[in-house]
C-alpha cells in the first residue's frame, strides 16, 4: 500500500510531477471530463438556475437536517429498512463489521464509495477475515493494485492501458493485451464469480430522500445494481448530509450529478431502494441495513462559513477544473478526497494540524467555483482555513507571521513604504535578493530605474 | 471625469510603464487622473495567505486614503487587487461602521479594461500597434468580476493588432501571490502549460490585465530565451 500522508504534500506533489506515465494520464482525462462536463452543462439552458435550485435545497436540508434524518429514518423503517447511527469512522467500521460476522458471512462485495473509503471499511473487513472485493472496474483495478483511489469518480484515472495489462497480467494471469474490450471483459467474469459467492453487499448512497426513506444511487457499470440486488444482505453506508427532502428534488440533482462528473445526460443506471422486499417470494436482498455517519460532519455543520462543503455531491468537476490536481493528480494530497474539495474537506475531517498544507494547495484560481453544481465557494472556504491555520497553527510559522507584521507595519506608512522600496531597489541592484523559489524556473524583471510614484512626482 | 488611479504596489515598484500608460490612455479618454501618494497596497498578500488581521490594517488604510478623494471613480490595472477590493466588506463582518465604508469604496473601484469599456463605454482608444498577440484571462478578473469581453473589444480595435486566441486563455497561469513561493514546481508545472499554448500560437505578444500573470508568464518565456514579450492592456493600449 503506497498510501501517502497529507503532511508530506509537498514531496507528494513534487514526486508526481517527475512521473511523466502520471501527468501524460492526468491531462488526458481531466482535458477529456472537463471539455464533457462544459458541453454537457451548455446542453440545458437552465444549468445556473438549476445550480442555484440545486444549492437552496442542500442549503434547507442542512438547515434543518436533525428534522429530514428524524423523517428519513422513520419512513426507511416503516419500509423494513434498520438504521444505525456511526458517530465516528471507528464505530461505523464496529457495527458493519458486526453485521457481517452475525451472519456467518465471509464474502462481501462492495461498490464504489468514497464514504467506506473514507472510514477504512476495507482494511476493518479484511481484518475481521472477511474476502472483500471491489466491483467498479475502476476500484478493482487499484484494489488489485494495492492502491487508494486518486479521484472520486475515477480512482484509476491516475492509470495508463498499459499498465491496468500488466497489473490484470500478472494479478488474473491474463496474456497481456492492450484491448480495452478484453481487458474489461477479464474483469468482468473475475468479478461475477464473486458477485455469486457473496453473503454480503456493501454500498454508498448518493441521496437519502427524506420523504420516502429511499436511497438513491448512480453509475455505469451495473455492479450496484448487483450489489445492492444480489447479496442476501445491502448494507449502504451514507454521511448524514446526503439527504433531500422529496423525490422530486432528484430532478434537479440527477441532471447535475451526472454531467458534472461525466458529461453524461444521464447515468447508466439509477437504483432507487426503498426499504426491503414486499414478499418473501420476491427478489432481491432479504435485509437493508443503512449505516448513517456522522465523522466530522457535524461540526462542518456547526460553523456557517464550513456548512457549505457539506452541499458536496461529489461529481468530482472541481478536481478536473483545477490546474492544481491536473498536475498532480490525487494520490499527492495524501487524503481520501484529494483535489479543491479534498483540500476543504480533510482538514475538517481528520484535524486541521494533519492538513495543514492542504488549503494552500491552491492559486485561488476560482476554476473549481465555477464548475460546481452547488455552487460551493471553494476559494473562499480555502481561505477560510488559511485565517485557522495563520491563528490556530502557530508552530513553523513565526518567521511568515512576522514577515506580515513587519509587511503591514510598512504598507500603513506610506514614507516608510517608499524608503523600504528604494533600500530593496539598491539592495537588489548590489546583491542578489534571495528569491530562489521565483528563480529557479523564472527570470525576474529587470529593476526599474524610478517607481510609478517618482514618476509621477517628477512629472507633474 | 475625475479618476483616481489605484496603480497597485506591484506596478508602482516593478513595472511603472504600466501606471504611466494608464494614465495616458485615461487622459485620452477624457478622464482627469489624480495619484495619492499615500497609497501603497491593498492588502491581497496577508488576506490570501490566512493574516486577516493585518489585512485589514492595510485595508483600512486603503480606505482612509481613497475615502478623501473627490474622484468619481477609482480606477486598477490590476483585476487581482480590484477584486480585493471588492472583498474589503467580508473582512469587516464584526465592524459594521468599517463595512459600510468598504463597500462605499468597493462600488467606486474598477478595473481598468471594464472602466473604459462598461463605464465610459469605450472600446476603441485610438491604439496601433502591428502584430499577432494573444490574451490571457487573469483569473480574477475574469471569474471575480466577470471580466472577459472588455479586454477583448479593446484588443479588437487596436490598429494591425491580430487577436490569437489560445485553447486555454481562460486557464491560471500558476502565479497565485504565495502559492507561487510556497509550491514552486506545480506553480512552474502549471505555467508551462501555458507557455506550450503560446508558442504554439505563434504570437509575438502575450497581453493581460494583471501585472503578477505577466511577470510568471513573461518570466517564464525570458528563461526559455523566447522572443515573445509580455504586455499589459494599458501598456498596448498606449501605442499609437
Amino acid at each position: 500500500m503506497n498510501q501517502l500522508s497529507s503532511e508530506t504534500f509537498a514531496e507528494n506533489a513534487k514526486a508526481a510531477l517527475a512521473d511523466d506515465q502520471l501527468r501524460d494520464a492526468l491531462r488526458h482525462a481531466t482535458t477529456l471530463f472537463g471539455k464533457r462536463r462544459s458541453e454537457a452543462a451548455a446542453s440545458l439552458s437552465n444549468w445556473e438556475d438549476l445550480r442555484s435550485q440545486a444549492r437552496a435545497i442542500k442549503d434547507d436540508v442542512l438547515l434543518h437536517l436533525d428534522r429530514y434524518l428524524e423523517t428519513f429514518v422513520q419512513n426507511a423503517e416503516t419500509r423494513g429498512a434498520k438504521i444505525h447511527w456511526a458517530r465516528d469512522a471507528a464505530e461505523a467500521n464496529a457495527i458493519i463489521t458486526r453485521l457481517v460476522v452475525e451472519r456467518g458471512a465471509r464474502n462481501v462485495v462492495k461498490s464504489k464509495s468514497m464514504t467506506t473509503e473514507e472510514i477504512h471499511l476495507n482494511a476493518a473487513l479484511e481484518r475481521a477475515g472477511m474476502q472483500v472485493v471491489e466491483t467498479d472496474l475502476g476500484e478493482y483495478i487499484i484494489q488489485l493494485a494495492g492502491e487508494t483511489p486518486s479521484h472520486i469518480i475515477a480512482p484509476a484515472i491516475h492509470k495508463t492501458k498499459r499498465q491496468i495489462s500488466e497489473l490484470f497480467t500478472a494479478e488474473l494471469g491474463m496474456a497481456p493485451t492492450d484491448d480495452v474490450g478484453q481487458l474489461t471483459s477479464t474483469a468482468r467474469s473475475t468479478l461475477r464469480e464473486r458477485f455469486a459467492r457473496a453473503d454480503v453487499g456493501i454500498s454508498g448512497v448518493n441521496f437519502g430522500i427524506a420523504e420516502t426513506g429511499t436511497i438513491a444511487i448512480v453509475e455505469n457499470e451495473g455492479n450496484i445494481r448487483l450489489t445492492t440486488s444480489l447479496p442476501r444482505t445491502h448494507i449502504a453506508v451514507m454521511g448524514i448530509e446526503k439527504l433531500l427532502p422529496r423525490f422530486a428534488d432528484l430532478d434537479v440533482f440527477l441532471k447535475l450529478l451526472p454531467r458534472s462528473g461525466t458529461g453524461q445526460a444521464l447515468s447508466t443506471y439509477q437504483s432507487f431502494i426503498t426499504g426491503t422486499k414486499r414478499n418473501a417470494s420476491d427478489e432481491g436482498p432479504d435485509e437493508l441495513h443503512i449505516v448513517l455517519l456522522d465523522n466530522g460532519r457535524s461540526r462542518m455543520l456547526a460553523h456557517p462559513v464550513t456548512r457549505q462543503s457539506l452541499a458536496c455531491i461529489r461529481c468530482g468537476a472541481c478536481l478536473n477544473s483545477c490546474p492544481v490536481y491536473q498536475q498532480i493528480g490525487g494520490h499527492a494530497y495524501g487524503s481520501v478526497y484529494p483535489g479543491p474539495i479534498g483540500s476543504v474537506i480533510t482538514p475538517q475531517l481528520i484535524g486541521i494540524q494533519k492538513a495543514a498544507q492542504l488549503p494552500y494547495a491552491s492559486s485561488l484560481c476560482g476554476a473549481c467555483r465555477e464548475v460546481c453544481p452547488v455552487k460551493i465557494d471553494i476559494p473562499r472556504l480555502l481561505l477560510h482555513l488559511r485565517v485557522q491555520i495563520s491563528e490556530k497553527q502557530r508552530n513553523g510559522r513565526t518567521k511568515e507571521r512576522l514577515a506580515f507584521k513587519l509587511w503591514a507595519a510598512i504598507m500603513t506608512r506610506p514614507k516608510l513604504y517608499e524608503t523600504t522600496a528604494i533600500a530593496a531597489r539598491l539592495f537588489q541592484r548590489w546583491f542578489k535578493l534571495p528569491v530562489k523559489a521565483w528563480t529557479s524556473g523564472r527570470d525576474l524583471r529587470p529593476i526599474e530605474t524610478e517607481s510609478f510614484r517618482e514618476h509621477w512626482r517628477r512629472t507633474r | 471625469m475625475r479618476v483616481s488611479l489605484f496603480v497597485t504596489c506591484l506596478v508602482d515598484q516593478l513595472w511603472s510603464s504600466v501606471g504611466t500608460s494608464c494614465v495616458a490612455v485615461l487622459g485620452r479618454a477624457g478622464c482627469e487622473v489624480e495619484f495619492d501618494e499615500r497609497q501603497t497596497c491593498c492588502g491581497q498578500p496577508a488576506f490570501n495567505t490566512g493574516y486577516r488581521r493585518e489585512a485589514r490594517r492595510v485595508a483600512k488604510r486603503f480606505i482612509e486614503v481613497f475615502e478623501e478623494s473627490k474622484a468619481d471613480a477609482i480606477v486598477s490595472p490590476s483585476g487581482s487587487c480590484t477584486a480585493m477590493v471588492h472583498h474589503f466588506p467580508e473582512l469587516f463582518s464584526d465592524e459594521p461602521r468599517w463595512c459600510e465604508r468598504a463597500e462605499a469604496i468597493a462600488a467606486r473601484t474598477h478595473e481598468f479594461s471594464s472602466f473604459l469599456v462598461r463605464v465610459l463605454e469605450i472600446d476603441d482608444v485610438g491604439a496601433s500597434w502591428p502584430g499577432r498577440l494573444t490574451w490571457h484571462d487573469a483569473c480574477h478578473g475574469l471569474r471575480d468580476l466577470n471580466i472577459k469581453t472588455e479586454p477583448r473589444r479593446l484588443i479588437r480595435n487596436v490598429r494591425g493588432a491580430e487577436l490569437v486566441e489560445i485553447e486555454n486563455a481562460e486557464s491560471c497561469c500558476g502565479f497565485g501571490g504565495t502559492f507561487a513561493v510556497k509550491y514552486p514546481e506545480i506553480s512552474l508545472a502549471i505555467l508551462d502549460q501555458k507557455i506550450e499554448a503560446i508558442e504554439r500560437a505563434g504570437v509575438q505578444a502575450v497581453v493581460s490585465g494583471d501585472a503578477s500573470c505577466l511577470m510568471q508568464i513573461g518570466g517564464r518565456l525570458s528563461r526559455k530565451g523566447s522572443n515573445v514579450r509580455v504586455m499589459h492592456l494599458a501598456e498596448l493600449l498606449n501605442q499609437t
